[in-house]
């Protein structure tokens, strides 16, 4: 479970996250919406610590992700993170890319980690492009390069940043594929999107973010057709 | 025109001399190159990363390097260190000079190439649970070879050329060992020339291995 | 030799004015070299862009000789070759001309690169618009490939000026040249070094650093 109590972020003396505070169970899949600005990459990356908090408390599986002694290495481990930009380490082939850190990081040999990125490279439907490298793969491609790469580590949970907002149209459809297959898998999952249709059809839960505060949350019904908070209807409005 | 006597002969005689001071040449601007790279990436970590006096003198030694010309470096090796009772052998001196010199263009060159890495891919490195250094070694060391490979071969060829300021100070690389001989049978015009043959044979070698190298380094 | 290091005594006048002097001619040969050099290496470097085939397989590998030798070598050949040739050069003379073919090898290499720069949707605009071969070089390709590579050729200048110093192989009194007569003389390593270190410095660093914030401003 991934629990979020009372967190504050500034970036200098810029307030993004206001008390901020949610539980996310295994096997949950949450989206998180919201206009530009209003701090929802900012959490994910509050929750596997690559950015540091000011104040409150962020504890995956009883762990607290910002305590001095924690071993965020091993942390993270745990948490599988896609980037809005894939982020693909370009002088690797797709192979490389997934199974480095199965090999540096867990220790697995050489062959095990092959074995392990050809599994996930397959789980994503990269079959066919073992030795090619990113620069000749599509945004798509690249994305479920991401996501298997991964999910090579075997985390308990993924975070997905935004994963489809730098991709043209006509390629969001097979990551969201992807994402949906994991969901459906049971992988525990936070997803900051903009695709509604994917936050409706998908989530358990959907959670609307407003200027750093967490308006509302609750499951798509709610959100989607009888939204509490002004802001959350007004926002949905827009986008719709 | 030419009614000058050319001698050949001894020359070609003293050829297997030459071409063991090659080695020499070779040897010291290989030497020079290896200390340079790590000193120079140093020096550009300093300057990305640290502030106070060693920042400052990182930038001081880069930009002395870069802003004087090799054989006043060579002299303040020679001279200056002269100065505190330190005598350095003309070998010590060109490789000091060589060193010092190389590394300071080359901080620039992996100060540009370390910059030109997003720091996104710092992240993502990091959020598959690579440490800090897994995420240099593996992610970020290989692209900035990438982009200083050229600068550093480069840096090679001028090694090896500026190694010849080894005549100045009494090294017998190539350069040393040509003048040696040339001033003791006056045949001047025939040692150097064929020095020179000498040296653009050692450039082009470098530059051909250069590009084979790049080949089997970077498949992409 | 003397025990303690002492910063302010022995220079004369005559020594600053020696300085000095030598100073003025290493700007002399520097500025002749680099200015008939830079035009020279225009030349070359329109012919190598528009000769194509022929060009490369014939200029192309003589300029890249004078790349491949160190200079030093350069020099010396040149000036006992130059007797044979027929031709009377002094020190100086023949230091500007290797300077010269030198500066235009490395120029040659910078203008074709600026030539490429310009690109062929720029010169179609401007050859649809009426111009003449020769109008469009000078109105278009000029400007926006100028503007391009001032800052590598700023590099290629400094880089010759500072080179001038190794002319003093051939006995002409330029300014290292001078240090090292004045240090043998004075015993005053670190004055004169300085003095010969402030010289190259306060005249390349400002300048480099202009070029870059040059080709920063105009987003290259």
């Amino acid at each position: 479970m991934i629990e979020v109590h009372d967190l504050h972020k500034y970036f200098g003396s810029l307030h993004v996250l206001k008390g901020i505070g949610l539980e996310v169970k295994k096997g949950e899949v949450l989206s998180i919406i919201g206009a530009s600005g209003s701090g929802k990459s900012t959490l994910l990356y509050c929750i596997n610590g690559l950015e540091p908090i000011q104040k409150g408390q962020v504890h995956v599986d009883g762990t607290d992700v910002h305590a001095r002694g924690t071993d965020i290495n091993k942390l993270r481990q745990k948490l599988g993170m896609v980037f809005q930009q894939w982020n693909s380490f370009p002088h690797l082939t797709a192979l490389e890319n997934v199974a480095l850190a199965p090999r540096i990081v867990k220790g697995k040999s050489k062959a095990e980690a092959r074995g392990i990125a050809e599994r996930q490279l397959g789980h994503v439907g990269l079959s066919d492009k073992l030795d090619v490298f990113p620069n000749a793969l599509s945004g798509g491609q690249q994305q479920r390069l991401a996501i298997a790469r991964a999910l090579a580590m075997e985390p308990q949970y993924m975070l997905f940043d935004e994963a489809t907002s730098a991709l043209d149209p006509e390629l969001v459809g097979e990551v969201l594929d992807t994402m949906r297959l994991l969901a459906e898998e049971g992988m525990t999952m936070i997803c900051v999107t903009h695709e509604m249709g994917f936050a409706r059809d998908v989530s358990d839960r959907v959670a609307y973010f407003h200027e750093g505060h967490m308006e509302e949350i609750g499951p798509p019904e709610q959100i989607f057709g009888e939204a509490r908070s002004e802001h959350t209807r007004k926002f949905l409005s827009k986008v719709r | 025109m030419f009614d000058y006597n050319f001698h050949w002969r001894p020359v070609l005689r003293t050829l297997p001399d030459l071409l063991e001071a090659s080695l020499v040449t070779l040897q010291v601007a290989a030497l020079a190159m290896i200390i340079g790279i790590v000193v120079a990436i140093g020096l550009a970590l300093i300057r990305l990363h640290m502030r106070g006096p060693l920042r400052w003198i990182a930038t001081a030694w880069v930009e002395l390097a870069r802003n004087t010309p090799a054989l006043f470096q060579l002299f303040f090796f020679g001279f200056g260190l002269g100065a505190f009772g330190l005598h350095l052998s003309p070998y010590a001196i060109i490789l000091m000079g060589l060193t010092f010199n190389c590394a300071g263009y080359l901080a620039e060159n992996f100060r540009g190439g370390f910059q030109a890495i997003p720091e996104t891919q710092i992240r993502a490195a990091r959020s598959l649970g690579m440490n800090g250094w897994q995420a240099y070694s593996r992610v970020v060391i290989p692209q900035v070879l990438r982009i200083v490979y050229h600068p550093i071969t480069n840096q090679m060829v001028w090694a090896v050329l500026i190694s010849s300021l080894g005549m100045l100070v009494g090294f017998r690389e190539l350069s040393g060992e040509t003048q040696f001989f040339a001033s003791r049978t006056y045949r001047v015009f025939e040692y150097f020339a064929v020095t020179a043959v000498i040296y653009y044979v050692i450039v082009k070698i470098i530059l051909g291995a250069s590009r084979l190298l790049a080949m089997r380094l970077f498949r992409y | 030799m003397e025990d303690t290091i002492s910063f302010f005594s022995s220079l004369t006048i005559n020594d600053i004015w020696f300085l000095g002097e030598a100073a003025a001619r290493t700007l002399l040969i520097s500025a002749l070299s680099i200015s008939i050099g830079t035009l020279l290496g225009a030349v070359f470097g329109w012919l190598l862009y528009e000769g194509k085939m022929v060009a490369t397989l014939t200029l192309a590998p003589i300029l890249d000789v004078f790349r491949s030798v160190p200079l030093i070598i350069q020099l010396v050949l040149f000036y006992n070759m130059a007797p044979i040739m027929g031709l009377n050069l002094d020190p100086f003379g023949s230091g500007v001309v290797i300077l010269t073919i030198y500066t235009s090898a490395l120029v040659a290499n910078v203008a074709r690169g600026g030539l490429e720069a310009v690109g062929q949707p720029m010169r179609r605009a401007a050859r649809s618009l009426g111009m003449s071969y020769w109008q469009d070089l000078v109105h278009v390709v000029l400007p926006i490939g100028g503007r391009a590579v001032f800052p590598s050729w700023i590099g290629v200048a400094l880089g010759v000026m500072k080179d001038s110093a190794l002319v003093s192989v051939l006995g002409y009194i330029e300014l290292l040249k001078a240090s090292q007569i004045l240090i043998t003389r004075t015993q005053q390593p670190f004055l004169v070094l300085a003095l010969a270190g402030a010289f190259y410095f306060a005249l390349s660093y400002p300048i480099s650093r202009y070029a870059m914030k040059l080709e920063q401003r105009w987003g290259q």
